[in-house]
């Protein structure tokens, strides 16, 4: 390991720590050795009944008790463990005083219907108006559910526990949130206004709302027997993605902090980079210009060719339109190539974790480069003939890995990228 | 660590185009004149006992000129992505592809419109009796219309303002009430100043004509009921009113808007945020010291425009911090336009380049003594967010020298 800035003359951001939570289970250990074992985490809902959905499986965190339950309060106990796990491994600060700012990607808030439920309840008669619900939920007998379904509750929670920075920062950029949370956390090490930064992605919201949600766009795999096989990224019979759980934490430091400190350096956020799609709210523009520029972009954050990229964790969620697209769009960027580069959906294993997404994928990027060998995309028994990627299909794969791709894309033209290596270049 | 302050040697950022949709009217001069003729548009009576200050009416196609685009949307992204065409308009930079496909969006949202219908339908016929364990999810699933989440999703502001008016460089959106919108400002400045970024949009938008919304601040008993007041005037009557409003900003740094000849309102100077833990009295007005003592102190006439709610213990706090700061006039935009949450600073910002741009602060509206006259042309504002339950935001607006 040499520079401490990169290329372009900035500080060289690091990977310290990593804390890891999915359906798989809880932990960087645990998730790796199922990960790399080709196990599913997606399996039919028992949280609430599924009768009447069109989709009853999805990728949930059952092994996490929060009481009382919130699909929000899941996410913050989600994303206290893995932030927990993360600093453990960094050993960096004191405990609940973190030397840096916090950047918290989470899932929209709001107000849900166990809690509706409890309002509906209390009016006390079969007939009644929202104004009449509104009437009763004064008087201070509510007053946790305002904490708990502001926006920023998640966030401020961590912030006081792990004693974070300053203001911490709640973003969602839909599916890529995770991607962006990282994001940020680089931005503010290269500008030289912090050392480190805690970057947190959590997603709990697996609730019959979200699921019927997405339905309604026919957004999801409606394959739901047997439920590990419904997610199937880049294969012919593909039919959605599967709603899941989970939460990534990483703590980044400049390269020149850790090792001052002595830390182990886990790896490097080479590169970062986002396009805005202004096609269409769910759908990519047909010429793919903002996905190929996105991850142009990325190459040059982090002064690379395609040719030093020799693996591609990709967004894969198994729709029929983003695997499609995911692939001429990476074939634009990298060429001939493409047919070499091996790819990899984790999503095929724990499901789309949504606005966690881009951070745990970006914690299995990392750990592939620690472990040398790439997870497998499970289900991967008919592939699609018009996509040619090298798809790390069913087993893992023991493959020279220096620099992984990994890939976001979301509703509202969100798109990001993020590079990965192993040292700094 | 997490401040925004322009360094020697760092870049300069102007405001360079101010879009507003409000409660008051559409635009810098509707705006302006309301503010001077110190009228204020509230409804004690649509949704009494509660408060709100309603959108002026605009004509959402001189904006947002498909239909089809306004039917995909709920209220607060349409006033949003309008008050963002106005931006857009003011900076002389719409329909400019060359800038717009590199413009950095960086926007404080809310989100969560619901089909109150819906909502009611379901309790109601739970709470006479349908109790069949598929119930709640087969009457999601046919009462709910399909496009409905898309108007609920946070990022979905950011993502019509780049459909409607052809943003093509990146989109972040920040949630967490008040302060998202301090630090939307807060990074699109880092961002310039450091070179990472030459333009960007930054705003929020709000519609406070929701009754989803007041359930949630009834739960802490935040609304404000019966009867309008100044903001420092409801000690004893605590709340705030919510206000519908689109603000947006053009951040430009100083030589990008000098290359195309763009003309500025005034400078953004600094940004600074924190999380006061808010455990003790005393812990939010301390925070708030902080932040001022973090922001570059310059000669010549200062003032103070506010955000602050009505809502307690937080405005009392307040108010014992700008008691500190007398020799700076205080206005509330919490009195004038109701409390638009996560677009309150970047309203503050946009009053505060403008009074700047105008060269008057525009008149105080209180009875209780705490906004006074003030003589003269400000060359500094200080724009501050408290949150009604957390977050600290402050920014200084300074007159382009």
């Amino acid at each position: 390991m040499t520079a401490p800035r990169d290329k372009l003359g900035r500080p060289v951001v690091v990977v310290t720590g990593m804390g890891i939570m999915t359906s798989l289970g809880a932990g960087k250990a645990d998730n790796w050795a199922k990960l790399v074992a080709g196990e599913s985490g997606i399996r039919t809902i028992t949280r609430f009944p599924i009768d009447g959905l069109k989709t009853t499986m999805a990728g949930t965190v059952d092994f996490v008790s929060v009481d009382p339950f919130s699909s929000t309060g899941l996410s913050e106990r989600m994303a206290e463990l893995v932030t927990e796990e993360a600093l453990e491994q960094a050993g960096i600060g004191a405990k609940a005083d973190f030397p840096g700012p916090l950047f918290l990607a989470v899932a929209p808030v709001e107000v849900e219907w166990p809690q509706r439920r409890e309002l509906g309840r209390a009016v006390g008669s079969p007939d009644f108006t929202y104004d009449d619900l509104l009437r009763i939920s004064g008087g201070g007998k509510y007053s946790a559910y305002h904490h708990r379904f502001m926006f920023g509750s998640v966030a401020a929670y961590l912030a006081e526990t792990f004693g974070t920075k300053g203001s911490p920062i709640s973003l969602s950029t839909a599916c890529a949130s995770g991607a962006t949370s990282i994001q940020l956390g680089v931005e503010a090490i290269r500008r030289g206004e912090t050392d480190a930064a805690l970057c947190v992605a959590t997603d709990g919201t697996v609730n019959p709302e979200a699921l019927v949600r997405f339905s309604l766009l026919s957004a999801l795999s409606t394959q739901n027997d047997p439920p590990q096989a419904a997610s199937r990224p880049f294969s012919k019979n593909r039919d959605g993605f599967v709603m899941a759980e989970g939460a990534g934490a990483l703590v980044l430091e400049s390269y020149e902090a850790a090792t001052a400190r002595g830390a182990k350096i886990l790896g490097v956020i080479a590169g970062c980079g986002e396009l805005t799609d202004s096609f269409h709210r769910t759908r990519s523009s047909p010429d793919g210009k903002p996905i190929i520029g996105c991850m142009n972009k990325t190459l040059a954050d982090a002064g690379m060719t395609p040719d030093q990229i020799d693996h591609i964790n990709a967004h894969g969620t198994a729709t029929p339109e983003n695997d499609k697209m995911e692939y001429n769009t990476t074939s634009a960027v990298f060429g001939d190539l493409v047919q070499k580069i091996p790819v990899t959906s984790n999503k095929s294993m724990v499901g789309h974790t949504i606005s966690a997404a881009g951070a745990v994928e970006a914690i299995f990027s990392l750990l592939t480069l620690e472990h040398q060998r790439i997870p497998p995309t499970i289900n991967y028994e008919t592939p699609d003939p018009t996509i040619l990627f090298d798809v790390v299909g069913n087993k893992a794969r023991d493959a020279r890995v220096t620099a992984v791709m990994s890939n976001s894309f979301g509703f509202g033209g969100q798109n990001a990228s993020l590079i990965l290596t192993r040292e700094p270049a | 660590m997490t401040d925004t302050t322009s360094k020697p040697g760092q870049t300069e950022v102007w405001i360079t185009g101010i879009g507003l949709a409000t409660s008051l009217g559409e635009g810098l001069d509707a705006n302006w004149t309301a503010l001077q003729e110190k009228r204020i548009n509230v409804d004690e009576k649509g949704f009494a006992p509660y408060i709100v200050h309603p959108l002026m009416p605009v004509s959402f196609d001189s904006q947002i000129p498909k239909k089809g685009d306004q039917r995909q949307m709920e209220a607060w992204q349409r006033i949003g992505t309008y008050a963002a065409g106005l931006a857009l308009d003011s900076a002389g930079i719409k329909g400019n592809k060359d800038i717009l496909s590199k413009i950095d969006m960086v926007v404080a949202a809310g989100g969560g419109e619901r089909d109150l219908n819906v909502d009611t339908g379901v309790l109601t016929a739970e709470a006479k009796g349908a109790n069949a364990p598929g119930f709640l999810n087969e009457r999601l699933m046919s009462d709910l219309r399909p496009t409905l989440f898309l108007a609920q999703l946070s990022n979905l502001l950011a993502g019509n303002i780049a459909i409607v008016h052809g943003l093509g460089g990146t989109s972040r959106t920040f949630m967490g009430e008040e302060v998202a919108g301090a630090d939307a400002a807060r990074i699109a400045l880092a961002r310039i100043a450091s070179g990472e970024s030459d333009i960007a949009l930054i705003g929020g938008s709000h519609n406070g004509e929701r009754k989803d919304l007041m359930v949630l601040y009834e739960f802490g008993d935040f609304n404000l009921k019966d009867k309008f007041a100044p903001v420092w005037a409801r000690k004893d009557h605590a709340g705030f009113a919510l206000g519908s409003a689109g603000a947006f900003l053009v951040l430009e740094s100083r030589a990008h808007a000098e290359a195309r000849g763009a003309k500025p309102f005034a400078r953004l100077s600094s940004v600074v945020a924190d999380l006061a833990r808010r455990k003790q009295p005393g812990d939010m007005a301390a925070t708030l010291e902080k932040l001022w003592a973090k922001l570059p102190r310059r000669e010549g006439k200062g003032a103070i425009i506010t955000g602050a709610t009505g809502a307690e213990p937080a405005t009392s706090e307040e108010r014992g911090f700008l008691k500190g700061h007398a020799e700076f006039p205080v206005r509330s935009t919490g009195t004038m336009f109701g409390h638009t949450m996560e677009t309150q600073f970047p309203l503050g910002l946009a009053l505060a380049a403008l009074s700047i741009s105008r060269g008057a602060l525009f008149p105080p509206n209180d009875s209780t003594g705490t906004e006074i006259e003030m003589q003269g042309a400000p060359t500094q504002i200080v724009v501050v967010g408290a949150g009604h339950w957390r977050g600290e935001g402050m920014a200084l607006v300074e007159a382009v020298s």
